[in-house]
């Protein structure tokens, strides 16, 4: 019986993963067969010949390495800007009380609760104004904003498992709080602060729909941007489509790899705690 | 314990400015102005007038059958989505909640969906559904479960479910991961007592596991239902809400409003989202009696 139960557990497990993976393959092979096989019936599973021309036509056609430039630095820089900001916002949430302080909480759990896409077309007027449509720095800004709640409850979640007494010791020594911060806490806590940085930049490099409102000019695209432009309503050039999702989810998927046992553990705990 | 300590204060107010004034300036503000927009006529291609309109935006709105279908696809899109996600998932979490070889590496691997955004998602299982060329459409023709391709996208009527295939595919693993998280969170003395009492696993799992994680579970498929619900980038990319509005739910419905450029409507459209999900939130919330079995 036992036997039976582990194998059906190996089989189960075995399955969802192949059902997980199988996607992400059929999109690398799809990238790496020339455009005869991509349409041919019936289908080849396994590309009989190897080509990496929708690369090349990506990076000669497209200018996609413009794209990944501009989805790159807004990225960067917006994740920083994030982290940063959570950082800060977070420490005073997790070590201290002070009026307004559980509004604030609210105020930044609600901003992860409601339909954003209601925001959508006052952002563009305000994006309008102050002139920063089709900028990348318009993009940064909203991008931050869309992130810090997130970052700053992530950020207090992994405060609040670093002792108080750490701390406190460096201050009786007569460091002053943000030096016991900074040489103390911060150190402890620099995978945790690593974890909020590459999901913040994972998730400026994904964001779709802001980009599409603002940016429209060729040299400001982000890579999502691009991508939709890609499509068309009833031809889409699959094999660049396909490369450019290898292209633009290696990174990230390298990136991912490396902090998901932060990120399962921020929500997780996030979410039992309730 | 002091009153009042104005280095205290100073340093609390510096630290919390920025996210303070990013959370108001991009996100609260254009979403009251978006709310204000709700009772004016605004069109973003004729801004010569704006005048307060009252309820003419909701009027308008509630009298297109184009948002009664998107409302209706909304509830499949959520609660089928939700079904199997969570059953499938609390499966997947029940074989993992025991540590093997290799358990740490099988999570890396089925996790990557969440390294994709919704519109790549979307794009890669349009093409996977493609009626011509996708594989899924080989794949069952080869097993013999269809003789004729099916054009999954392009029939009302198969749309909504591939949406929602491609949907499950990517949120299974996340909820699986949570509830993992949740079983975990159950103490061992709990089993060992249990176990004393001669009490089977079924039981076990029924009088110990469920009660003790039922709270956590209430709020997980909540945050759910209402990130289900937010989550159009999928449906974008893979089908654009059609054919015919068949795959259209309301925050499609809502984008379009806003592409379309009358943020008048959109504010409507955004305003009765809101205040259904607020409202079923706290239907919700009384109904497993969230508050009591805190």
């Amino acid at each position: 019986m036992r036997r039976v139960a582990t194998l059906a557990k190996v089989v189960v497990l075995a399955a969802w993963l192949l059902i997980t993976l199988f996607p992400l393959y059929w999109v690398v092979v799809t990238s790496l067969k020339p455009k005869p096989e991509i349409f041919a019936v019936p289908l080849k599973y396994w590309p009989g010949e190897v080509t990496f021309e929708h690369y090349e036509e990506l990076f000669s056609f497209a200018d996609f390495g413009t794209y990944l430039l501009n989805s790159l630095m807004v990225s960067l820089v917006a994740a920083g800007a994030v982290t940063a900001i959570g950082v800060l916002g977070g420490y005073t949430l997790a070590r201290f009380t002070f009026p307004g302080r559980g509004v604030l909480m609210l105020a930044f759990l609600v901003t992860q609760m409601i339909p954003l896409f209601i925001a959508l077309g006052p952002l563009y007027l305000l994006m309008s104004d102050l002139d920063l449509l089709n900028r990348l720095a318009g993009l940064m800004l909203v991008y931050v904003a869309m992130l810090v709640p997130f970052s700053t409850i992530i950020m207090r979640g992994f405060y609040e498992r670093v002792p108080v007494a750490l701390e406190e010791a460096a201050q009786v020594d007569g460091a002053s709080r943000l030096v016991a911060m900074v040489r103390v806490v911060i150190p402890v806590m620099l995978p945790g602060i690593a974890a909020t940085f590459i999901f913040a930049f994972v998730q400026c490099w994904n964001e779709l729909f802001l980009a599409i409102t603002f940016i429209d000019s060729e040299d400001a695209k982000t890579i999502p941007v691009a991508m939709n432009s890609f499509i068309t309503q009833y031809d889409i050039d699959w094999g660049s489509m396909a490369a450019a999702t290898v292209v633009s989810v290696v990174p990230t998927l390298v990136l991912f790899a490396a902090i998901r046992r932060y990120i399962v553990e921020g929500l997780t705990a996030g979410a039992v705690k309730g | 314990m002091r009153t009042f300590n104005v280095r205290r204060a100073r340093f609390i107010a510096l630290c919390l400015l920025p996210g303070v004034v990013f959370v108001a300036l991009f996100t609260y503000y254009p979403v009251l102005r978006g709310a204000v927009m709700a009772f004016q006529r605004y069109n973003l291609f004729d801004l010569t007038s704006t005048p307060f309109t009252g309820l003419e935006n909701f009027r308008a709105v509630l009298g297109e059958e184009r948002f009664w279908t998107a409302l209706r696809n909304t509830g499949t899109w959520v609660v089928v989505s939700l079904f199997f996600q969570f059953f499938l998932g609390f499966g997947l979490a029940l074989l993992l909640r025991r540590h093997f070889r290799g358990r740490g590496l099988y999570q890396a691997w089925v996790f990557f969906p969440w390294a994709m955004s919704g519109f790549l998602i979307g794009l890669l299982w349009r093409w996977m559904f493609n009626g011509q060329f996708g594989v899924i459409n080989d794949l069952l023709l080869k097993t013999g479960i269809i003789d004729q391709r099916i054009g999954f996208l392009a029939s009302p009527g198969w749309a909504m479910t591939s949406v929602i295939v491609a949907n499950v595919w990517y949120g299974v693993t996340f909820f699986a991961i949570m509830i993992m998280a949740a079983l975990q969170s159950v103490p061992k003395e709990l089993y060992e007592a249990a176990d004393v009492d001669g009490a089977s696993r079924l039981r076990q799992f029924w009088h110990v596991t469920l009660p003790h994680i039922r709270t956590t579970l209430a709020l997980i498929v909540l945050l759910r239902i209402i990130w289900i619900l937010n989550f159009p980038d999928l449906i974008y990319s893979m089908t654009g809400g059609g054919p015919a509005g068949s795959t259209d739910i309301i925050t499609t419905f809502l984008i379009q409003q806003v592409i379309g450029g009358d943020y008048g409507r959109a504010g409507a459209v955004g305003l009765l989202v809101l205040g259904l999900l607020l409202s079923f939130s706290v239907f919700y919330l009384n109904a497993t009696r969230f508050e009591k079995s805190r």
